[in-house]
């Protein structure tokens, strides 16, 4: 039977097929689809982790213990799994162990566009790179396999393109795995990094390397496909597909293994064809590694080291080395405003950017989820936002540099578990006195509300045990802690208020659910145009459901506000800072005025 | 057979990732290669989205090359005129007749395109051209949500492929309690683009 998967489907069913047991991640775009997928096998145990850390070290105690285990991630995610899977790759495994990174060329939705094929090169441990869906399912297979024939971790390497795109998948059967308990194979020697065994194992990974990269010219997910042999294109992932939009009758040498790299075949392909060009996104990864070798070929000289190599990036860069004619150029685009994400009618998050926008002098160190919109208009509040739990460290430097503005830290929920209590602590420890503001929409809302530690229910729908922030905080050793309905406009203004001017680490915990998980939409709310002033404070809610009308206030000749009864859920926030209160729910009558 | 791509533009949250995959679905239920691509993540936030729908013998890349648009199924106004110089000369548009503002023009800082400038650029153009009162046909059937297949329904009378063949990738991929709802819904569109001609 065949499917249209998209590749985080694809890996999913891929996970189903080849007996993985369990599957650990910490959401992330362009990856989450892809353990919320595998959650619907109820056959492998599936686990949104606290963060992508504990999801490694997690899916490595799955995978010593003799189970076929898979770990997901965004590309950044790697950064704070990292310190586990350089280990794993020095003890091996048993049961096989797939790393799944979803890389984002483009940047689509992350801070920044690593390429994390060197996270391969660096940690040493091999790579596979599918370039449609079927391959995104093979590609598990074959990881797992070489996992377990190596005993080595295998990345598997996917971008936001092949993750979030849909081809024709062939499905199969799940082969019967045993889930009965296993006694764990003891084995300090090769299982306890310590430096005196660890000095041990160093060679045997250089060794596995050199082998593997032999093996890797001869599987045949790493192929020549002759073609005209005066021009041949070495490529990876969906470049492979891209490339063939632009030279359908190149010669390709087509690697799904391209870690190590397969040195051998790369020779012979290049003895082949009169001219070498390497086609990849982001870095010179593999043009370095086959300029070492001393062959001569052609990349970044020509093609940009940012963004995804799209078709029309390959050919507009291609037209330009006079590699290809010139295509007739587009009309113009129209002059257009933009439009950017903007906080849902409904969001809770919007409260605290209204307040903070208009508490100029206030200096945010904001974090990362939905509220990093807090940084746009017509909030443009946030000051710094890095990482996910940087904001409150950087607030922390901000103290200790003795920054003469007030400051906060913005945090979500999610985010403070994943990386925010450590930092809370380093602040209580070292004395100092910053307000963090952790805004509380009980749920990961940005890359598609999945659960937490805060959460009453784990992914997969059973139960939870929930953990109060609050209680968290206390513990850490805060005890100036506010906490507010997100949706009570002043009292977030109180609270904020009363924390900045405490003498000591405060915490507001601002508390309301993502109107994707709450109670759903109360009534929409209309605005009296024979009341409306035209002042425009309610339009500095960024509301998308507040938006000029076509009337306009005589008195100042500015147009008066109208609410989209189809895009208003109710939240009452607009009622609450509207002035002359002219906002009321429809069909409720307008205070004061007798009907 | 021949190639088809189609762009569908919007606003997150408008529905627009179902309607690709179903056109995909119906893609491949037709006997093509079909392959997709969606943007997810902040963008469904109320930003601009995009997604790539592309029918051939063989589909290499799953993004539709620029200039190359044979159909686009816009959502909103202003997110078609935004692709609309994608779209091949001879290429059709579908235009759903809603507007949804920026908050960047709520707030007074941008404009949105007035109606003559949109009508000047959709006049411009040499293909067929649909303005679908998209909204207004699913608000009929009393829920807003269906907008993306009444916008369905219209392309498929632009597409020569039975009825049938849609009706039952509907079946295969809505579920049970809303059929009837998405059935009503792709039949308002498609009767609607049946009843004119270019407009
Ligand atoms: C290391 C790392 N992992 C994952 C992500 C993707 N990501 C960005 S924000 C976020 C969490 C958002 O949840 P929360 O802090 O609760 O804020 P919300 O979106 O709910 O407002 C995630 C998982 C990331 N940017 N970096």
């Amino acid at each position: 039977m065949r499917a249209l998967l998209s590749g985080n489907e694809a890996i999913a069913r891929g996970a189903y097929e080849y007996g993985v047991q369990v599957a650990t991640g910490y959401p992330g775009t362009p990856s989450s689809e892809i353990l919320e997928n595998i959650a619907r096998y109820p056959e492998i145990y599936a686990e949104w982790s606290v963060n992508e850390k504990v999801a490694m070290d997690a899916a490595i105690g799955a995978a010593y213990a003799g189970r076929r285990a898979l770990v997901t991630m965004k590309q950044v995610g790697m950064n704070v799994a990292s310190d586990s899977f350089f280990y794993a790759v020095y003890t091996g495994v048993k049961g096989g162990l797939l790393i799944v990174t979803a890389d984002d060329p483009g940047m689509y939705s992350s801070q920044n566009e690593q390429d994390n094929r060197h996270y391969a090169r660096f940690a040493k441990m091999p790579m596979v790179e599918p370039a449609d869906s079927q391959e995104a399912k093979d590609m598990v297979g074959l990881g797992l396999e070489l996992s377990e024939a190596w005993d080595t971790p295998v990345l598997l390497r996917t971008v936001m393109r092949i993750s979030h795109s849909g081809s024709p998948v062939e499905l199969g059967q799940r082969p019967p795995r045993d889930n009965s308990p296993v006694a764990l194979e003891r084995n300090p020697h090769k299982l306890v990094s310590t430096c005196l065994w660890a000095r041990d194992r160093h060679p045997v990974v250089e060794d596995r390397l050199q082998r593997l990269a032999e093996y890797a010219c001869t599987v045949s997910v790493n192929r020549i496909e002759w073609g005209d042999r005066r021009l041949g294109i070495v490529t990876s992932g969906p470049v492979y597909h891209y490339a063939h939009e632009v030279w359908p009758d190149a010669s390709y040498l087509k690697l799904g293994l391209p870690y190590p790299l397969p040195t051998a075949l790369i020779r012979r392909f290049a003895d082949g064809v009169e001219r070498l060009l390497v086609l990849e996104e982001l870095d010179p990864f593999l043009e370095e590694q086959i300029k070492a070798l001393g062959i001569s070929c052609q990349g970044k000289a020509l093609f940009p080291l940012t963004g995804e190599l799209t078709p029309a990036v390959l050919v507009e860069s291609a037209a330009a080395a006079g590699l290809i004619a010139a295509p007739p150029p587009l009309p113009p685009p129209l002059p257009l405003p933009g439009r950017s994400p903007v906080f849902c009618p409904g969001c809770p998050h919007r409260s605290t950017f209204y307040l903070l926008n208009r508490m100029k002098n206030v200096v945010v160190a904001g974090d990362i989820g939905c509220y990093n919109l807090g940084a746009l208009p017509p909030f443009d509040a946030t000051d710094t936002m890095g990482s996910m739990g940087a904001s409150i460290g950087v607030a922390h430097g901000f103290d200790v540099a003795n920054i003469s503005d007030p400051f906060v830290a913005v945090i979500g929920d999610s985010t403070f578990f994943h990386a925010g209590i450590a930092p809370l602590l380093n602040i209580v420890h070292n004395g100092g006195k910053s307000t963090v503001v952790i805004l509380d929409n009980h749920t990961t809302a940005m890359t598609g509300h999945q659960d937490h530690p805060g959460t009453a229910v784990r992914l997969g729908g059973a139960p939870a045990t929930r953990v109060d922030i609050a209680d968290v905080v206390q513990a850490c050793g805060v005890h100036d802690v506010h906490r507010v309905n997100a949706f009570e406009i002043k009292a977030v203004r109180r609270a904020l208020k009363d924390a900045l001017a405490f003498d000591g680490p405060s915490v507001v915990l601002v508390e309301g659910p993502c109107f994707f998980v709450g109670p759903g939409p109360a009534g929409a709310y209309e605005v009296d145009p024979a009341a409306c002033v035209a002042c425009g404070v309610c339009f500095r809610l960024g509301c998308p459901a507040i938006v000029r009308s076509d009337e306009v206030y005589p008195a100042n000749g500015k147009p008066q506000a109208f609410i989209d009864p189809v895009l208003c859920v109710g939240c009452d926030m607009c009622a609450q800072v509207c002035g002359p209160g002219a906002i009321h729910p429809v069909d409720e009558p307008v205070s004061g005025v007798e009907q | 057979m021949k190639a088809i791509n189609f762009l569908i533009t919007g606003v997150g949250g408008q529905g627009t990732l179902l309607a690709g995959d179903l056109l995909a679905a119906v893609g491949l239920a037709a006997g093509y290669d079909v392959k997709k691509s969606d943007i997810l993540g902040l963008a469904v936030r109320g930003g601009a989205v995009v997604g790539h729908v592309r029918w051939a013998e063989r589909v290499f890349s799953p993004i539709v090359p620029d200039g190359q648009v044979d159909f686009l199924v816009a959502f909103e106004v202003l997110e078609g005129l935004r692709w609309l110089h994608h779209v091949r000369p001879e290429g059709t548009v579908l235009l759903n007749q809603q507007e949804i503002h920026p908050v960047t023009v709520s707030s007074g800082l941008t404009g949105y395109p007035d109606p003559a400038a949109v009508d000047r650029a959709l006049g411009e153009r040499g293909g067929p051209v649909f303005k679908v009162p998209g909204l207004e046909l699913a608000l009929r059937l009393g829920n807003p949500r269906v907008l993306n297949v009444v916008l369905l329904g219209a392309l498929s009378s632009r597409l020569p492929l039975s009825a049938a063949l849609w009706q039952q990738v509907l079946k295969n991929r809505v579920p049970g309690r809303y059929l009837e709802l998405n059935e009503k819904a792709f039949e308002q569109g498609r009767t609607w683009a049946q009843e004119r001609s270019d407009s």
